[in-house]
């Protein structure tokens, strides 16, 4: 073996187990949030977490339901919102569109789904906190709201342009019009594609932080109303990890476990069990 | 009781009503038209998003005018407004992220894409995926609880010990900085990179790869010189997207960055970033020349990321089209 092929050859093997190694790293990293938040927050995760308002500064102890609550609310809201329009949209797009608009919708859609949270942030601001002229959950909602249509469109989109031709054609020579076969066949027959985008597209929102600075705001108590600023979760770990008290950054811990958690464990179901199965061959 | 022909549902009734029906085109026209409606709102809605931003940000803009993006000066108090520490700031975390993390995103596509098994390499990649979908506060409060003590003790020290003679590795090491607020979004955008250069990869034809291996070439060099310059176009995209991911993104970069309006060629001095300075100062901004000088960050921000994300989905889509044989390459 000559040389310069023994140095090929080594080469080879070093490049591609660099390679291997940036995966290690990369899939290493998440392995090891997941580890240290458990290790942090886990032991001070205890049932009152869930149930009690936050304790006054300086107390131990306390809870953040409120945050907790909030934080359901305005997704809550975002689903209401974003969700039909989302999906009205990505139905047009599959099934009736022509030719420029779509094209439009499309690259509107990619366009704002790349669109910096803060800026929607500022969007939600403008729209909902300036008219009314205080912060609210009304707010925050649309701005979470309008960071889940975009995914939820072209979503639905794409999981509508895969349901085969001849389901539609069976539909039609059924006598069904147009709508009918929408609604009854093709829509059916996407239904669990569809529904992961839309969960997908809650769950990311669920740790979004930046929109709700200024539009939800924050609450040291239950918030009094749809159009009053509320806690939410992503916030109340933000306010907490950069504030000076140590009891804060213990509950900023256990707040970031239940955060994460939730959010994982929803990709990972929503991965897991409605992708697996559709009611026709993916390509 | 009186029908009148609008009020009854043209599908099912008979008669006279047809014709009206018919000429309406009933249901379909019907669903068409609501489905229309809300696809348009979404339209709708990003028109009014960038109305508002430019409306909003008038004063400041037409008070300052083209000194605001070279001014360094950020006086709430007296009124006057400079972006350019924030896009400095903006830009220098960014790159930063860039350097770790596009060479760690392409290595493990490659590996992924050329190397590991189809079901290691989905799993892998669902992994990855995961990371994505990380909040940022999370790895903010990672990042101030574990790497800025950590960038404080040991890693800026070694790399003054090492490097110090590079202007960028000079200076006081405060844990939180420039280089803190990189290194986390390079955590944060590797998965991006990797997810997208993995499709791109995908995407090249099997054959150039045997090509390449018929002629001798080590499983490596068909690698490197073959497939990864035919999707280099696409790697790009990737490389862009996740630069439009760091330019944007706020609260983890805010909860290491530091937050002082300085510019300083030290990586490691803090700094300011163009979404920091928004999630800190928007919702206690004073007066409306504050206010309308924080939204034309805001508007300068959307305009980058407009910018990078219109140029990476180009990218992407032309070497995906052409890697499945719909261009001529």
């Amino acid at each position: 073996m000559s040389l310069r092929l023994a140095w090929r050859k080594s080469l080879n093997v070093f490049m591609l187990s660099l390679t291997g190694i940036c995966v290690l790293i990369t899939v290493s990293v998440l392995f090891f949030i997941l580890g240290y938040l458990v290790y942090n927050g886990g032991k001070d995760l205890s049932w009152s977490f869930f149930t009690h308002l936050p304790a006054p500064v300086g107390e131990e102890g306390g809870g953040m339901a409120n945050a907790i609550l909030g934080s359901l609310k305005l997704l809550l809201l975002a689903a209401l919102f974003g969700v039909p329009i989302g999906l009205l949209g990505g139905v047009y797009l599959a099934e009736f569109g022509g030719r420029t608009f779509p094209f439009i919708i499309r690259y509107t859609a990619d366009l704002m789904n790349g669109v910096p949270s803060i800026v929607i942030g500022i969007f939600a601001y403008a729209l909902v906190v300036m008219p009314m002229h205080h912060f609210s959950t009304l707010a925050g909602g649309v701005a979470l709201g309008v960071m889940v249509i975009p995914t939820v469109l072209r979503n639905t989109e794409s999981f509508l342009v895969d349901v085969p031709r001849s389901l539609r054609e069976g539909a039609f020579a059924m006598g069904a019009n147009k709508w009918k076969m929408i609604a009854t066949v093709v829509l059916p027959a996407a239904s669990r594609g569809i529904m992961t985008g839309v969960l997908l597209a809650l769950a990311r929102v669920a740790g979004e932080t930046a929109p709700l600075l200024f539009t939800a705001f924050g609450n040291r108590f239950w918030s009094p109303g749809w159009d009053q600023p509320t806690s939410s979760l992503p916030v109340v770990i933000y306010t907490y990890a950069t504030g000076p008290y140590e009891d804060w950054h213990k509950q900023a811990w256990a707040a970031g476990l239940v955060l994460l958690g939730m959010v994982l464990v929803t990709n990972i179901l929503v991965r897991a069990f409605l992708t697996r199965g559709t009611a026709y061959e993916r390509t | 009781m009186a029908t009148t022909p609008n009020a009854a549902t043209p599908a099912d009734i008979p008669g006279p009503t047809q014709t009206l029906s018919r000429r309406w085109g009933g249901a379909d026209d019907i669903a068409h038209v609501i489905t229309l409606i809300a696809a348009a709102t979404l339209v709708l809605i990003a028109v009014l998003l960038v109305y508002q931003l430019w409306i909003l940000s008038a004063e400041a803009r037409t008070k300052f005018g083209w000194h605001f993006f070279v001014t360094d000066t950020w006086d709430p108090v007296a009124g006057d407004f400079g972006a350019l520490p924030f896009i400095y700031g903006t830009l220098v975390t960014s790159l930063v992220a860039l350097v770790l993390a596009v060479p760690l995103g392409v290595g493990a596509a490659i590996f992924l894409a050329e190397l590991a098994p189809p079901k290691l390499s989905s799993s892998l990649t669902f992994v990855s995926d995961l990371l994505a979908a990380v909040p940022s506060v999370i790895y903010g409060l990672l990042g101030v609880f574990l790497l800025v003590p950590v960038m404080r003790t040991t890693i800026q020290p070694a790399l003054k010990a090492t490097l110090g003679f590079l202007p960028i590795f000079k200076g006081p090491s405060y844990g939180i900085g420039f280089l803190t607020a990189g290194m986390v979004l390079a955590i944060m955008i590797v998965p991006f990179v990797l997810s997208v250069s993995r499709e791109v990869l995908l995407a090249i034809p099997r054959d150039q790869r045997e090509a390449a291996l018929a002629l001798g070439a080590t499983k490596w060099e068909s690698t490197w010189k073959v497939v990864v310059p035919a999707a280099r176009i696409g790697i790009f995209g990737s490389v862009f997207l996740a630069l439009a991911r760091a330019l944007g993104e706020t609260m983890a970069v805010t909860m290491v960055i530091g937050n002082n309006p300085k510019i300083a060629a030290s990586l490691f001095s803090p700094g300011y970033s163009i979404a920091a300075v928004l999630a800190n100062e928007f919702s206690e901004a004073t007066g409306n020349l504050y206010l309308s000088a924080l939204i034309e960050l805001g508007l300068v921000l959307f305009l980058l990321t407009f910018i990078l994300n219109g140029l990476a989905r180009l990218l992407i889509l032309v070497t995906t089209a052409r890697g499945s044989g719909v261009l001529p390459s």
